[in-house]
């Protein structure tokens, strides 16, 4: 047989198996380059910012370009040896150094994200850094007696190289104690981690009420003929198309102390006029009005499972003696997995990384990690923005894969 | 849905309950955005609904908001309303430069990821494409990857977008090139998922029949292909233009003064004084988007219809 195959030439004598293979390597290649200036563009103007911004998580080098002598006398001495005279000779001489180029503050800011409090110590000795006599040791303590902490010391060790994982431990609201073993920070500085945390909680919260409100609708939708389920429709399209900022503002404008909501609820007489509720600017707000926006990325893969799934199912069911619940639970449920397992993931997805609508009306307690990672960026605190950013896009890319191992990236339909 | 004759009174109970769910979560979804209609043509700078409002007084009603809208950022807002107004009104009004720019932007992110997009559609429609899974979630990736996050780099990345070579090249960053760019990207999902989409119930051996009958592969995809995919290649733009339309974070960051869009407008009047001007945008961007709903809509049929896709 393989000997048959072998023989076998096209008309100007090729073998026939090399010129399939290499017609099907052009179809290859055609359709790939019909992807790749597209490939391209994403990867320059999406992919590279992301992974330079992101490199600078572990790369900060504003304390180690100031500080050449320090960093000669870490590389001599192996870590956990006392600073010395020639420690802190070596620390004064990079003290006029900053002094010279004005950088102290920013070295200073370097060791204060690791030891809070200490970047007031930097920009004191290099004010006064010419004037510095020796012995060195004396001199510098009697400044500040913090100088020989060894919680500074280490601090100074782990930036004296640009390559660091300190903006990591304080991400994950760790600390390195004098021994330089990693222990948790005081329960009331746990900023990060735990924020990390409760963004995925309230993305849980939004994706279950999501899933309750979708359900009905979907369902209602998906069995309603199709000339009236389209018009019904337009009510979840609508949404859809319409500016977030739009519906961020409508929000405010409803739930506000003195917005229609709460004014319908005293005309009611169901509050006093005293009574009225705080439903923006808070947790509540942002729960609220991103459940709004983010319903029809739950409603729309629903619908689309649930329009194909046969009737004759659950009808078959009840003739056969089940009782509604039964039906549904054991019956129709199953059927639409698919369904919530896409609206579910997709909705958490944008859910955990959202930032717009709890920037305006999350107040003080509805603010999310994306939030956070804005917070750093106005300081100027391009490191510990990018570590922050780091945590979160990996949350979601995991996520992400996940969407794409059970459901499949080229299943996502829109409208 | 028809309740079953042979319905139960439980069953028969549960069913109006049921249908009183839907309604209200119908209410939810479309309540908030209606709501702010009306409310854009108070006479007084309230959020609520006033006495006079209720009761249909023309009182209750006016323009001012709309008015103030034009004419903030003018030089002689007060002037007669003649051919020098309205030529104030074309160059300084600062709304009226917001959706000059928003329109500038929007139209040129839309062609750029429109192109790019349909291209790397036809190719991944393709059954011969390698790498397809690999490729299409890196191409979707801009529509999950946090905002924020997108923003952010791009903002180091455009300050000085040839520092990745090693070189010093100016800035991206307060041009419209930025924006576009940037604008592009973000666009470029919605515009792959809906061609996709299309390609998908489109008959491969179409393509083989043009060309068995003669056409270059030119011909084939002007005159067979295109025809097709058009509605969905311009659902997929309008997606694109609604992303950039709608677009504040990366404008935020990237953007300088002289590029304001709309949204960005929008989010400094939420941020830092809210008047019912903000309404009044509010309720024109509803009418724009209710425009372009019904035009994504008839176009999605009409692409149904042309693929011979029974209407399920």
């Amino acid at each position: 047989m393989s000997d048959v195959a072998s023989q076998l030439t096209t008309a100007d004598g090729r073998p026939l198996k090399a010129a399939l293979a290499s017609a099907q390597a052009r179809a290859k290649r055609r359709a790939f380059f019909l992807v790749l200036p597209l490939l391209l563009f994403i990867l320059i103007s999406f992919a590279v910012p992301i992974g330079q911004m992101l490199q600078r998580s572990v790369y900060n080098d504003q304390f180690s370009k100031s500080v050449p002598a320090l960093s000669q006398w870490f590389a001599e001495n192996p870590k956990g040896t006392a600073p010395d005279e020639a420690a802190f000779a070596a620390l004064a001489s990079d003290l006029v150094l900053m002094k010279e180029t004005r950088a102290a503050g920013d070295a200073g800011t370097r060791i204060n994200y690791v030891v809070s409090g200490t970047r007031s110590m930097f920009t004191k000795a290099a004010r006064g850094a010419d004037k510095l006599e020796p012995p060195f040791m004396e001199a510098m303590l009697e400044l500040d007696e913090d100088w020989d902490n060894p919680l500074v010391w280490n601090a100074m060790r782990s930036a004296a190289s640009p390559w660091t994982f300190d903006f990591y431990t304080i991400a994950f609201d760790l600390e390195r104690d004098a021994d330089g073993k990693l222990t948790k920070v005081d329960e009331t500085q746990r900023i990060y981690f735990r924020l990390f945390i409760k963004t995925f909680l309230i993305a849980g919260v939004i994706t279950a009420i999501c899933l309750v409100l979708a359900f009905p609708i979907a369902h209602l939708l998906a069995t309603l003929p199709m000339a009236k389920a389209n018009l019904l429709m337009i009510l979840v399209l609508l949404p859809f198309w319409t500016s977030l900022l739009v519906r961020t503002t409508s929000w405010i404008v409803l739930l506000q102390g003195q917005g229609v909501v709460n004014d319908i609820l005293v005309a009611l007489g169901i509050i006093g006029d005293d009574g009225r509720l705080q439903m923006i600017y808070n947790q509540t707000g942002t729960i609220i009005a991103m459940v709004h926006i983010l319903l029809p990325f739950m409603v729309l893969p629903l619908y689309s499972v649930m329009r194909v799934i046969p009737v004759s199912y659950t009808r078959a069911a009840r003739s056969l003696g089940a009782t509604s619940w039964t039906t549904f639970r054991r019956i129709y449920l199953p059927q639409t997995i698919p369904g919530i397992g896409a609206g579910v993931l997709l909705v958490f997805i944008l859910a955990v990384g959202y930032y717009i609508t709890p920037a305006l009306v999350g107040g003080a307690d509805g603010q999310l990690f994306s939030n956070m990672v804005q917070f750093h960026m106005t300081k100027a605190n391009w490191s510990m923005a990018a570590a922050l950013a780091t945590m979160l896009l990996v949350g979601v890319l995991v996520l992400y894969w996940l969407y794409d191992r059970l459901i499949g990236i080229d299943k996502l339909k829109l409208g | 849905m028809a309740l079953p004759t042979y319905a139960s009174p439980l069953e028969r109970a549960w069913h109006y309950a049921y249908l009183a769910i839907c309604v209200l979560v119908f209410v939810f979804l479309i309540a908030p955005i209606l709501v702010i209609v009306p409310l854009s043509f108070n006479a007084e700078p309230y959020f609520t609904y006033t006495e006079k409002m209720l009761s249909f007084d023309p009182e209750g009603y006016s323009l001012r908001w709309y008015d103030s809208l034009l004419t903030s950022g003018m030089q002689a807002a007060e002037a007669l309303r003649d051919g020098a107004w309205w030529s104030d009104l074309w160059h300084n009004a600062d709304w009226v430069k917001a959706a000059k720019n928003s329109v500038i932007i929007g139209f040129w992110a839309t062609i750029l990821s429109t192109v790019l997009g349909t291209l790397a559609a036809l190719g991944l429609a393709r059954p011969e494409m390698p790498w397809r899974r690999t490729i299409m979630a890196i191409l979707i990736s801009p529509m999950i990857v946090p905002i924020i996050i997108v923003a952010t780099g791009m903002f180091f990345f455009y300050s000085n977008p040839c520092a990745i070579v090693g070189m010093e090249c100016g800035r991206l960053t307060s041009t419209y090139t930025g924006v576009i760019l940037a604008h592009a990207a973000l666009g470029i999902p919605f515009v792959i998922i809906t061609v996709t989409a299309t390609m998908s119930g489109f008959d491969q051996s179409l393509i083989r029949a043009s060309a068995s009958l003669g056409a270059n592969p030119r011909r084939t995809f002007f005159k067979v292909v295109m025809p097709l995919i058009l509605p969905g290649v311009i659902s997929g733009g309008l997606f694109a233009f609604v992303t950039s339309f709608d677009e504040v974070v990366a404008v935020l960051f990237i953007a300088g003064p002289d590029q304001q869009t709309i949204p960005r407008q929008m989010w400094s009047g939420i941020r830092e004084q809210i008047s019912p001007a903000i309404l009044a945008v509010a309720t024109i961007l509803v009418i724009i988007s209710i425009a372009l709903l019904t035009t994504v809509e008839i176009l999605r049929r009409r692409s149904e219809r042309l693929r011979g896709v029974a209407a399920h």
